[in-house]
């Protein structure tokens, strides 16, 4: 940044920082001044302090999962004040009469602790609980909006794997959480990671032993997860946090469609001041809501979970929403996948569910890669796409959703079964269905309604859209006038990438490639179907017709 | 940044690379004649803009919102000393996050709301357009870098001294790896997982006792339909690894008409005229499968929904799990105890690879 | 609250939101409210030959087509003899008796007969053989060790009414009921009788004493709300990640929207 601070020196806009007369300074220009020559600040303000930033609410959503990952930081740091992350037995001795004199461990009674006998104990372990639910949730909802909108082309690629990377971090801090207190809830769901563990070929009895340190449950695991939630995760998802930030800067934001705005600019609000007031404003509010929620619900109580015992269990187990995929994985399996062979167990049971989890999180990983690929696009793209305009992609998305949704909805089949007066065999064969076919007929309705939305955009960019005043022609015709788009309405619907099919051709030495056969299939697949966008001359045309 | 010495030309250069015809837009469809982006549409002024009184009102209300938020903060400082949690009352405690957590919402949401006004009504209403640059930079900073490269690698020798390289990257893959072996460490160094997983701690004469409080049960004690949680004799005094042991142990015990019953032959004697016990621990993952129906003799798992019918030997006849239920082999003893025969004779809860039938 | 948010803005997310908190409170209320276990005792002599006579027109007239004149039971219906006071006590007077239509399994609903019919029909069916009585309120209303209650409750009865007493699901469409309002007297003749599916807890297994345990930590349950808050129906994670999803996240996104919309 060295070259940035000499250039600030000739900089008008930042006067107080840079000018090195002898005249009066203020406080601030004097600590400005200070703070400056031993910081080379001056260069980061001026790069970064009249950035434009794009403005849309769905670009707050990442901004959300950030501010949730800082409260989670703040309440879960005065949390370790408290926790002891201990399984040693003890007697429970606090003011909760069920669980007077009950056996528990120290994690258990030190978490009732927190809840029963520190002042707004409760209120910070609910604003946490709620604060991790949020996090996963908003970066869940920030993934879908980078996913639909194509943000994830070149050249922020890496960008999205960073960012599923922390989603995945995201969701293993929120296990790791959830297993601390050493309540029933928590100890059947480390029992079923156990088992599921133990599924695993060859590695899976072992894996389960060293991790318990021994036998299940064991002492060990709780200080075992403690670390890992308060310091290797926390470390990396901050660490994570940073690169996928400057990689934003690196960037810049995208933006969407619009007059004015094009892949060579990004127009919004200067980072300073409107951009810093909403972004900090809206932490407040974050934080604000939380502690909303967490002031008037419940959340975790484990007070009536109990400690956890091998023997009892509650119905309506579950784990946090995030891990529902998972557990709702586990659940649709059928009866019989498990077999014997050559004197080894194979849990098909459990190898299936964890192969295709694995698979779809592989492929939402790589699919940026995918479609560059497929297009063979080299360009940079910071116009954020309208989802109708790549309806492949969308409907990509939407199978992928429905695939999620099934395995989610799956992980509340007795809840589901109960609230709705259904056999909780019929919710899990519907389930089934839902997650297996569910995708195909999300992919094909998606497609077919994004490229019926596109000919509509097609239809009145050409033709106006219905003014609802109806004319009487000199004949008798009664007609209904069409209204013309002005010219910045247009823009909107016109201008988006249209890719076309890939025509695959030998090459030099006459021969096609599998590689590029593969790619010419897949190519046909994304854009075979496809509307074309306007061009000029059918506008012209268009407009003659009218006239 | 990214841009690190643009100056002159150069920023010709490294403008964004979307319209220079030089990368490949693959199978983009390019058009010749593309319309024409009709630049920015007119400012609207915002109403704080053009009259003044709506200007004065929305400085009024950020003011006023700056102070709700140190009335939300006096308040949950008051209300921590006002609503102290009393000893044994669950009450207090609920008062206590009430209200603290409501001076704290006060406190966040109005300060927050109130930049947020402040930024969006009164600050000055400006866009501003950032030219993109190539992310890759200039052409000349990339010359300058690959230039670094070739003479370190030049200086250091990598590329050339071949020996050196492939030694270094056999030390660098060898070094981890005492990391990984202390990683043995996490389990007792004497113990085989394998064999714990094979045993529990029935054995023959063990009687079957209730949980948790551990009083042995007379076979005539267990009605018909009814459902009885057994820990062996001994478990419920155990100091060191009760749970480890437990969550092998854990039995449900079940009294069925003997006519209901369809026994395996090899089995005929594990069960005591209808009462039959069979390991609590699910075969699937290790939930604790205890939801019995004395009518449909189903057992249920909460976690994964697989069912089990003690009817049958606890075949499983829905859900994700394969194997049946171990069953434990039990008798009476002299004074009318219900004991166990042995232990169970196949490893019990979920399949593990070293598992053999 | 609303205070607040009336001066922030044109959108007031938290109006809805509020709107609808206040909806769940008042329903809670209620069913706090219903929980009254100070059920009116009938005073009814169960001994007596005319409250049998009496128990026996009123089982003629509504319960004899299933359970046979001489509730011996048919192909559709169990056999009463033997099924004791208890039995009766609870299949009539939770209103699962007599069932309005088949299904799964008897729905608790409001009882059809008054709590003097009930003592007479369970008179009658007590005299055919001897079963469960009808539990002394001793045993009844609480007052017991509600710690030693919970862990009784954990392991022999939350896989499937739940920690908390909410209920859950069992095969093909049968559920274990919520605790949440259900009398003392009721949960222990549901224990001693085993009711449709739900496993017999006789006095060896669970001692008269242990029962009262468990009845004093749900009646604890019941009379003590939530240290947390309002508890969104005990159900657990689900309940909590609904929550997040649509009122967490909804709240959030209306205001995301507001942020950057134009101010005017």
């Amino acid at each position: 940044m060295s070259t940035a601070t000499t250039e600030s020196a000739t900089s008008t806009t930042s006067a107080a920082v840079g000018t090195t007369d002898t005249q009066k300074r203020s406080f601030t220009a004097s600590a400005a001044l200070y703070l400056n020559e031993r910081t080379s600040l001056a260069g980061f303000i001026k790069e970064l302090g009249r950035k434009a930033f794009p403005d849309h609410w769905s670009f707050l959503l990442g901004e959300v999962a950030l501010f949730s990952f800082m409260v989670v930081l703040i309440t879960g740091t005065f949390l370790t004040f408290f926790f002891q992350a201990s399984m040693a037995p003890t007697h429970y001795s606090g003011p909760y009469v069920p669980l007077k004199g009950v056996e528990m461990s120290v994690a258990m009674s030190s978490t009732l602790n927190i809840s029963f006998e520190v002042r707004g104990g409760l209120f910070v372990r609910q604003m946490h609980h709620w604060a991790a639910l949020l996090f996963v949730a908003a970066i869940g909802l920030h993934m879908l909006r980078v996913f639909f909108t194509g943000a994830f082309r070149k050249p922020r690629e890496l960008n999205w794997t960073v960012g599923f990377t922390l989603f995945i971090l995201a969701m293993a801090e929120g296990f790791t959480g959830y297993s601390l207190p050493d309540d029933l809830l928590s100890g059947n769901g480390l029992r079923i990671i156990d088992g599921l563990i133990k599924g695993i070929p060859l590695v899976g009895t072992w894996i389960s032993f060293l991790l318990f340190g021994g036998e299940f449950p064991g002492t060990a695991i709780v200080g075992r997860l403690y670390t890992l939630h308060i310091l290797l995760l926390p470390a990396l998802v901050v660490a994570l946090i940073a690169i996928h930030l400057v990689f934003v800067v690196v960037h810049k934001h995208t933006q969407y469609a619009g007059p004015g705005k094009s892949p060579g600019n990004a127009v919004g609000p200067p980072i300073l001041p409107i951009y810093a007031a909403k972004a900090g404003g809206f932490f407040f509010i974050v934080f604000g809501v939380l502690a909303l929620i967490a002031s008037l619900f419940t959340i975790n109580p484990i007070w009536n979970y109990g400690p956890y015992d091998p023997s009892p269990v509650s119905a309506g187990t579950q784990p946090d929403w995030y891990i529902g995929f998972a557990d709702g994985a586990l659940r649709l399996i059928p009866p019989g996948w498990e077999f014997q062979w050559l004197d080894r167990t194979w849990s098909f049971n459990i190898i299936v569910p964890l192969v295709a989890l694995g698979i779809f999180i592989i492929l939402a990983m790589i699919y940026p890669f995918l479609e560059a690929w497929i297009t063979g696009d080299k360009r940079e793209h910071h116009i954020a796409d309208r989802p109708r305009n790549a309806p492949t992609r969308t409907a990509i998305g939407a199978a992928g959703v429905t695939f999620y949704a099934g395995l989610w909805a799956a992980a509340s089949s007795d809840i589901l079964a109960t609230h709705f007066s259904l056999t909780m065999e019929g919710v899990i064969h519907t389930l089934q269905a839902i997650t297996v076919l569910g995708p195909f007929a999300a992919y094909f309705i998606t497609k077919r309604v994004c490229l019926a939305l596109q000919k509509k955009d097609r239809e009145i960019a050409l033709h106006g859209f219905e003014s609802g005043r109806i004319v009487a022609l000199p004949g008798g015709e009664f007609i209904e006038v069409h209204k013309q788009l002005d010219e910045y309405e247009r823009w909107r619907l016109i201008s988006f990438e249209s890719y076309t099919p890939l025509m695959v051709r030998p090459d030099v030495r006459g021969r096609i490639s599998t590689r590029q056969r593969i790619r010419g299939v897949l190519s046909r697949w994304f854009f075979e179907d496809r509307i074309a966008p306007v061009t000029k001359a059918e506008l012209e045309s268009a407009k003659h017709d009218h006239h | 940044m990214a841009h690190d010495d643009h100056s002159g030309t150069d920023i010709a250069a490294a403008s964004s690379d979307a319209h220079d015809p030089l990368v490949s837009p693959g199978t983009a469809l390019v058009v010749a004649d593309p319309f024409e982006n009709p630049g920015f549409p007119p400012h609207r002024p915002r109403v704080t803009d053009t009259n003044p009184q709506r200007e004065k009102r929305a400085q009024r209300t950020v003011t006023v919102l700056f102070y709700l938020s140190i009335l939300g903060s006096v308040w949950a400082i008051a209300a921590y000393m006002l609503f102290p949690i009393e000893t044994n009352d669950m009450a207090s405690v609920r008062t206590n996050n009430l209200l603290i957590g409501l001076g704290a919402t006060l406190a966040l949401l109005a300060v927050g709301f109130g930049v947020v006004h402040w930024g969006k009504a009164l600050m000055a209403d400006v866009e501003l357009v950032d030219e993109r640059h190539a992310v890759g930079g200039t052409e000349k900073s990339r010359v300058a870098a690959a230039q670094i490269f070739a003479d370190a690698n030049r200086e250091s020798g990598f590329s050339r001294r071949t020996m050196i390289r492939r030694s270094l990257f056999g030390a660098l893959i060898a070094f981890p790896l005492p990391a990984v072996v202390l990683f043995r460490g996490f389990a007792p160094q004497d113990k085989d997982p394998v064999h714990l997983l094979n045993h529990t701690m029935w054995k023959k004469g063990t009687r079957l006792t209730l949980d948790p409080s551990g009083a042995p049960i007379k076979a005539a004690d267990v009605t018909l339909g009814s459902a009885v949680h057994v820990i062996p004799e001994g478990l419920a005094e155990m100091t060191e690894g009760k749970l480890e042991e437990k969550a092998k142990a854990a039995v449900l015990l079940m009294r069925l008409e003997p006519s209901a019953l369809n026994e395996l032959p090899e089995r005929k004697d594990w069960s005591y005229s209808g009462i039959v016990a069979y390991s609590k621990i699910c075969t699937h993952v290790g939930c604790p499968v205890a939801l019995y129906e004395q009518q449909t003799h189903h057992l249920l798992c909460p976690c994964h929904q697989s069912q089990f019918d003690v009817a049958n030997h606890c075949e499983v006849i829905f859900g994700p799990a394969k194997r049946p239920l171990p069953q434990l082999p039990i008798t009476v003893d002299d004074e009318g105890y219900l004991v166990a025969q042995s232990d169970f004779h196949e490893p019990v809860g979920p399949s593990f690879w070293e598992r053999s039938a | 609250m609303t205070r607040t948010k009336r001066r922030t803005g044109r959108r007031h997310p938290f109006v809805f939101f509020g709107l609808l908190l206040l909806g769940l409170i008042l329903t809670g209320g209620a069913y706090a409210a219903v929980s009254d276990d100070a059920r009116a005792r009938a005073s009814v002599d169960a001994n007596s030959q005319h409250t049998i006579d009496e128990g026996k027109k009123l089982f003629q007239a509504n319960c004899a087509t299933c359970h046979g004149l001489q509730a011996q039971g048919s192909g559709t219906a169990p056999s009463l003899i033997g099924v004791g006071a208890a039995s009766v006590d609870f299949q009539v007077g939770t209103g699962r008796m007599p069932m309005a239509a088949n299904g799964p399994q008897a729905p608790e609903k409001p009882p059809q007969f008054t709590d003097e019919q009930i003592a007479e029909l369970a008179a009658y069916v007590a005299s055919l053989a001897p079963g469960p009585v009808i539990p002394d309120a001793s045993l009844t209303s609480g007052g017991g060790d509600a710690a030693k209650g919970a862990e009784l409750f954990r392991i022999n009865c939350a896989m499937c009414h739940n920690v908390a007493g909410a209920g859950g699901a069992l095969t093909e469409g049968k559920y274990a009921p919520s605790l949440e309002s259900t009398s003392g007297t009721h949960i222990y003749e549901a224990m001693v009788t085993g009711p449709q599916n739900m496993p017999v807890f006789n006095d060896l297994t669970i001692s008269p004493e242990s029962k009262r345990d468990i009845i004093t930590y749900l009646k604890y349950t019941q009379e003590n709300s939530s240290p947390g808050g309002y508890a969104l129906a005990s159900l657990g994670p689900v309940a909590e990640g609904l929550f997040i999803w649509i009122f967490g996240l909804g709240v959030i996104i209306a205001v995301t929207v507001w942020i950057t919309a134009k101010s005017n």
